[in-house]
């Protein structure tokens, strides 16, 4: 069986259903209604012709010739996701189970969100199909990236501020789990990553992989040949899976994940699952997780929201217990330097997640060197990140700095 | 053989059914936990549900969040559950069951658990987020260590997985009541009784409701037609407002509930 034929609910020893039973009936009315979906043409030319005419697909490759010269001279292409409507690879996915919610016949939809790219895009397409939307983010988040939560405000949506545990992005996940369990009869869960139960994790890598299948002919056109890396940033892991998949057989490709090293993976201070994880069960799926010896899940730190989650998809920790991916930390100063780089290099200013994978692009290119062609998933745009950015770089004047508020990381 | 079965049918035939009290260890001191699980069968709880404290409890209204979260933050350990149902069992003469989700099993390792559990005097395990597909591990472990096992059924479950959770569990099945979480509610759904009744068609002699009561009056009426009425946010509440001392009056006053 190739690798690109999982399809759950297990990979390897991961994945699986460790949910409440009174989830199950959900969970088996959304299989069977994924499962028509992805046989059925008519669903498949209503997602596409929304990604024609609404997300903005298919989304370009750009070569970055002069960051290329930071990573050992060789061919740095970036995925640029970050160009789709709402700003990241998030609204792949949504657009997908937003019209499954529909099929479903739910008028209510709710998500989490980290850094809340999902939570935005899952408040586009509330907005887009009529659908009522409640976000959950955890507290610590809702300050850090205050201007999404205006944006999902704006949009429509209820963001419920998340105020128990760590109150980051696997608390709001606690909280939209309680959510469904209420109030699953009217109600869809749309999970913003390929981590949950079954058929989730499936489910949310099929509607991105959108971006390998495109980014994989877009590179044989424009250099001939396979690129000899791919490269994503990993929390969850939904931009890798989504760029990884269509890559899985060819063995000539090394697919790299980027995990957030925080300070540092030999402090406390780390999201980086995969590379300090062991397996283990949370929200829903078997996978690796970053926990104490009770089993207790530990707090994870990332200067990115969006990678800060102390699990990652089932397929994730499958792919590099079998060694077909490989996953590296990357801490927070190396990714802001990336970051920086990028910027100035290309004039592309990349979300704090995304820079994480832009470390990992020089790091391969070095050790490439010139012949090499390294892919990079451009997952979001740095917009939201702008505070943060300023602040780290210094970059706020007096006053500027007087009137910012909420961002102290 | 299960003492658990056992307490719910001697109860069900010297009263209307068994109430079943759930409090976590360590909240909010291990004694205090030990003393106030006492204090609950001392006054009429005839099975106890010790959950065990979770960083992540999907299943949990605030009330337990929050309880289990002092406990956590007191330091508790996996070791102290062991610990508490010796202590517990030295005292009072009722089965225990503990309540845990279900990554704390798996890293503590299943049959370990099993061993444990077992020689502390435990009766078993309630387990909120494992399902019967997955739990091959934990029905061989119990099968050996003649441990119960008690699965969810709820009112969206098929009737093939009523029938599965019936045919797996042992001790007794929980019937959750309503769709949502723990936490007291003004009147536990009327999808309970429904939930009861598949079961008793899949063939269940041992039925327990749990989720949102909080009354007597909830308890009498939960069980003119389940076995068993379980109570843990009220009872919570009660140790976190006034202490053992509280736990024990509410405990008799919710046992006045199974008398009628």
């Amino acid at each position: 069986m190739k690798l690109r034929e999982q399809v759950g609910p297990y990979f390897g020893e991961f994945g699986g259903r460790f949910v409440p039973e009174s989830l199950i009936a959900a969970l088996d009315e959304l299989d069977a209604a994924y499962q028509a979906a992805r046989v059925d043409p008519a669903f498949a030319a209503e997602l596409a012709e929304l990604h024609r005419s609404y997300t903005g697909r298919p989304s370009i490759i750009t070569e970055a010739r002069r960051f290329s010269e930071h990573a050992g001279g060789a061919r740095i292409i970036l995925k640029r996701e970050d160009l789709n409507h709402t700003g990241s690879h998030k609204i792949n996915n949504v657009l997908g189970q937003a019209l499954l919610a529909k099929r479903l016949g739910k008028t209510r939809i709710i998500a989490e969100t980290g850094a809340g790219q999902h939570g935005v895009a899952s408040a586009t397409a509330a907005a887009l199909f009529g659908l009522e939307c409640v976000v959950y983010m955890g507290e610590v988040d809702t300050e850090r990236q205050a201007l999404n939560v205006a944006r999902m405000k704006l949009l429509g949506a209820e963001v419920v501020p998340v105020t128990v545990g760590s109150r980051t992005l696997k608390d709001a996940i606690n909280e939209a789990l309680r959510d469904w369990v209420a109030n699953v009869e009217n109600t869809h869960y749309l999970l913003g990553t390929v981590a949950g139960p079954h058929p989730f994790p499936t489910m949310v890598r099929d509607f991105h992989s959108v971006i390998g299948v495109e980014a994989r002919e877009q590179v044989l056109a424009l250099t001939g040949r396979l690129p000899d890396a791919v490269v994503a940033c990993v929390g969850g892991g939904s931009n890798a899976m989504g760029i990884f998949h269509a890559f899985l057989d060819d063995e000539s490709v090394r697919l790299v994940g980027n995990e957030a090293a925080g300070d540092g993976v030999d402090t406390q201070f780390h999201a980086a699952t995969i590379t300090k994880g062991r397996p283990g069960v949370l929200h829903g799926a078997k996978s690796l997780m970053l926990q104490d010896d009770d089993g207790q899940t530990m707090e994870s730190h990332s200067i990115s929201a969006g990678l800060d989650y102390p699990g990652v998809g089932p397929e994730h920790a499958w792919l590099a217990s079998i060694g077909r991916a490989e996953y590296r930390p990357v801490t927070d100063a190396q990714a802001m330097d990336a970051l920086r780089l990028l910027s100035r290099t290309e004039g592309i200013i990349p979300a704090i997640e995304t820079a994480h994978a832009l470390h990992g692009a020089l790091e391969l290119g070095r050790e490439l060197g010139p012949e090499g062609i390294v892919l990079v998933s451009l997952s979001g745009r740095g917009d939201k990140d702008m505070e943060t950015a300023a602040r780290y770089f210094g970059l706020l004047d007096a006053a500027a700095e007087k009137s910012a508020s909420g961002d102290h990381a | 053989m299960s003492t658990v079965a056992d307490v719910i049918r001697t109860r069900n035939d010297e009263a209307s059914g068994a109430l079943i009290g759930y409090l976590p260890v360590g909240f909010p001191s291990l004694d205090a936990s030990v003393d106030a699980a006492v204090a609950l069968v001392e006054n009429g709880v005839d099975i106890v549900e010790l959950g065990l404290p979770y960083s992540d409890p999907v299943m949990d209204g605030l009330t337990i969040q929050r309880a289990t979260q002092t406990a956590l933050r007191n330091g508790f350990r996996l070791r102290h559950v062991f610990e508490a149902v010796e202590r517990i069992r030295a005292r009072v003469d009722a089965p225990l069951l503990v309540m845990t989700y279900w990554n704390p099993v798996v890293q503590y390792g299943v049959e370990r658990f099993a061993t444990d559990l077992q020689n502390a005097g435990g009766a078993g395990l309630i387990t909120p987020d494992l399902i019967p597909d997955e739990a091959a591990e934990w029905m061989a472990a119990s099968q050996s260590h003649d441990l119960d096992r008690v699965f969810l059924a709820a009112p969206s479950s098929s009737d093939a997985r009523m029938k599965q959770a019936v045919d797996s569990s042992r001790g007794f099945v929980y019937a959750v009541s309503t769709m949502g979480i723990t936490g007291a509610r003004d009147d536990v759904d009327k999808a309970a009784r429904s939930v009861v009744s598949r079961l008793r068609e899949a063939g269940s002699t041992s039925a327990c409701v749990g989720l949102g009561i909080s009354t007597p009056d909830q308890v009498a009426d939960v069980l003119s037609y389940a076995d068993g009425a379980i109570v843990g946010s009220r009872l919570v509440a009660a140790l976190e407002q006034g202490g053992v001392a509280e736990v024990a009056a509410v405990a008799a006053e919710l046992s006045a509930g199974t008398r009628r």
